[in-house]
């Protein structure tokens, strides 16, 4: 069971490699977003940091947001969606070795890059300790939420839309809660519950998001 | 072994098949037959679990493959329309992520011998998008031989095989049956069996029939 979910994550992991323009989009258009905001606004520091932490968590979001249709889109068109269907093994660990390889794939490159665009953004030393925080344990909720998501849409054209519309409403919590800890690190207040709230919301969004999104992908299979 | 009783499928409110029963034991070869539309596909995609049925179930060793999900699927192996190929992965990685999803350890030798015998002997490091549309059906052949499952449902397994590649899918099923196990298929090519084989033929229902001309 455990091999099944490290061989598949080492697939898709590979199939990214292989690809590397596609990796890098999600990278690219966070590093863009954030880097045209104080071009379009006002580029003085007060400004910059008054702003930063919605603007960088907002992009990172839809980062992953434009991400996620590759989630599982590859295997339903060549049919490998079927075969994991039909695997012997659990679907929630396959789920969750994709799942897994989707954040390695974006989510882990944004936390990666995010204090050079906290530098961008003037932000503190400390809010951007807690904007790493933020990031790496809101990110990988966004790819799990993101999974349900997929699956129900994966077998409708264009369903990127339906997707957003779907998803959205679930992010918005993390969103607001993310930035929300980096704007109370510059103040220099205690950020433990709003960390402690997205750690909560992960393990949540760990154990129910991949049943979810298991049984979403059988319907979606039953066309 | 595998057990149907009164399945009944509809597709976008068009009854296609109603009241089917049949079963299907060890060493038996049966073919779906059917014209366009008539619900192959559909049907095999409910014997392997993939697709609700409208009624009726279907049985894996007297158990409903729905709760013995685990049991059934380690001995069933489907290959369907689409051919699971990754463009950017071997051909040797594409088997192998194939074999991986079912957790199978299949020593390096005898991944080389399947891929010899279909056809693919010195393609092993060339990748998925190189190959012609009949390459990749046979990476497909050469995961159904080391899958080492006892029943295989294939849908349409000659479409873009050429004549060796027909006649090496019929004596496949030949050596499979010979060993013990179980095939379903669907073809519309014509393939030459030289064993034993029932068919249940799928017939058009007309819309409001509630029986139709299923006969087995």
């Amino acid at each position: 069971m455990l091999k099944a979910y490290y061989y598949l994550l080492m697939r898709d992991l590979r199939l990214a490699f292989r690809n590397r323009h596609e990796l890098a989009n999600p990278l690219i258009f966070f590093v863009l977003v954030v880097t045209l905001f104080p071009l379009a606004v006002t580029p003085t520091t007060e400004a910059l940091r008054a702003m930063a932490p919605g603007v960088i968590w907002v992009s990172a979001l839809l980062a992953v947001l434009l991400s996620l249709d590759r989630l599982f889109k590859e295997d339903f068109d060549d049919g490998s969606l079927d075969q994991l269907m039909l695997s012997p093994n659990p679907l929630v660990i396959l789920v969750l070795a994709k799942v897994t390889a989707h954040w390695f794939l974006t989510g882990l490159p944004l936390v990666i890059i995010a204090p050079l665009l906290g530098m961008f953004m003037a932000l503190p030393d400390e809010a951007g300790a807690v904007l790493i925080y933020s990031l790496l344990l809101g990110t990988p909720v966004l790819s799990l939420i993101g999974a349900i998501g997929v699956s129900l849409t994966v077998a409708v054209n264009r369903g990127g839309v339906l997707l957003s519309l779907i998803v959205l409403p679930l992010y918005i919590p993390i969103l607001i809660f993310g930035a929300n800890a980096v704007d109370v690190a510059m103040d220099g207040l205690p950020v433990r519950g709003q960390l402690l709230f997205l750690a909560a919301v992960l393990v949540l969004a760990l154990s129910l998001a991949p049943l979810a999104t298991a049984v979403a992908l059988r319907i979606t299979a039953s066309r | 072994m595998l057990e149907i009783q009164s399945l009944e499928c509809v597709r976008d409110d068009r009854l296609l098949f109603s009241e089917l029963s049949f079963s299907l034991g060890e060493a038996e070869v049966l073919q779906i037959e059917g014209p366009n539309g008539s619900g192959k596909t559909s049907l095999l995609r409910i014997l392997c679990g993939l697709r609700l049925p409208e009624a009726g179930r279907v049985l894996w060793q007297g158990e409903s493959i729905r709760s013995n999900r685990e049991d059934f699927y380690a001995s069933m192996v489907y290959i369907g329309h689409l051919p699971c190929i990754k463009a950017d992965l071997t051909v040797l990685e594409n088997v192998r992520a194939l074999l991986d999803t079912r957790s199978l350890t299949v020593t390096g030798e005898a991944t080389e011998a399947a891929l010899a015998k279909v056809g693919l002997a010195s393609y092993e490091d060339v990748p998925g998008k190189a190959l012609s549309s009949g390459q990749r059906r046979r990476i497909l052949l050469a995961f159904v031989e080391l899958a080492g499952a006892r029943l295989w449902v294939l849908d349409e397994p000659l479409t873009a095989l050429d004549v060796q590649g027909v006649a090496l899918m019929e004596s496949m099923i030949l050596e499979h049956r010979a060993a013990g196990g179980s095939v379903v298929f669907t073809t519309h090519h014509g393939m030459q069996l030289d064993c034993e084989m029932r068919s249940v033929r799928l017939g058009r229902i007309a819309r409001s029939a509630g029986q139709g001309e299923n006969q087995c």
